[in-house]
């Protein structure tokens, strides 16, 4: 059910400065609207949210329920090697969602 | 004596009574909507703590007229190096009148290259919205921006 759209370069010089835009579709409901019958819709959202660059952590967001639906995040980092980025998605219910890119450093 | 003992009892169980009465009812009734500023003040304590937060070094870009508050496309950036003894450890954004004061929590390392995060926000209201960054010296700098909202956030719509 849940998607992952990551985006990071293909290849890169070393050292240069690359853009990582991340999207996870999820509905982020915030708990605070109601039905007709006047219940509250119970909160699912993303709660956490982070990237590893071969294994070390290079970015983490705490998202509340101001995040909008779909979130997207992007962030930058260094190029340093060759390797693999992780991403890790952890809501509520039990949400988990796991998505990798790689990336080629000259 | 006595009697007089009794009526001061009886009067202080109906004064007590009373007060509780009159105390609990706002509790009931009187949940925040919004956040306050209060709660926005609160938030921003519970991050920095003591500190002092300073004005500069952060910039929040946010279209200063939203048409629809579910999705409002914020960056935020900071002007600093990130070099391995001088980075921006963290970015902090709060809102002052959603349920909640909280909208984010950002954290980058020294390997980021550029302290810059974006994201898509919602907002319930026109109002103001605070971004805070937390340097690697332990200092935090502050901006805050004013967004006048025409379509809220539909935390009060029925689905």
């Amino acid at each position: 059910m849940a998607s992952a759209l990551i985006n990071v370069p293909a290849r890169a010089k070393r050292g240069a400065i690359i853009e990582i835009k991340t999207l996870m579709s999820h509905i982020m409901e915030t708990g605070y609207r109601h039905t007709a019958d006047g219940e509250v819709v119970p909160r699912n959202i993303i709660t956490s949210f982070s990237c590893r660059y071969n294994g070390t952590e290079i970015f983490r967001a705490d998202l509340f329920p101001a995040i909008a639906a779909n979130p997207f995040v992007t962030f930058f980092t260094v190029a340093t090697e060759s390797g693999k980025f992780e991403f890790e998605w952890i809501g509520d219910r039990g949400f988990t969602e796991t998505a990798s890119a790689s990336i080629t450093v000259e | 004596m006595r009697k007089q003992d009794e009526s001061t009892r009886r009067q202080f169980l109906g004064i007590a009574g009373s007060a509780a009465v009159i105390g609990a009812i706002p509790i009931v009734t009187l949940r925040p909507a919004d956040a306050t500023p209060a709660m926005l003040a609160s938030a921003i304590r519970n991050v920095v703590g003591e500190a002092e937060v300073r004005t500069g070094k952060v910039k929040l870009d946010v279209p200063p007229l939203v048409e629809n508050g579910n999705t409002v496309p914020m960056t935020v950036s900071v002007s600093n190096p990130m070099t391995p003894d001088d980075y921006v450890r963290s970015i902090h954004v709060f809102n002052e009148k959603n349920p909640q004061p909280n909208i984010g929590n950002f954290y980058l390392g020294p390997h980021a290259g550029r302290a810059q995060v974006s994201t898509r926000i919602r907002l319930a209201d026109s109002q103001k919205i605070v971004a805070i960054a937390r340097l690697s010296d332990g200092s935090f700098w502050s901006v805050s921006v004013d967004v006048v909202v025409t379509l809220a956030a539909c935390t009060e719509e029925v689905i």
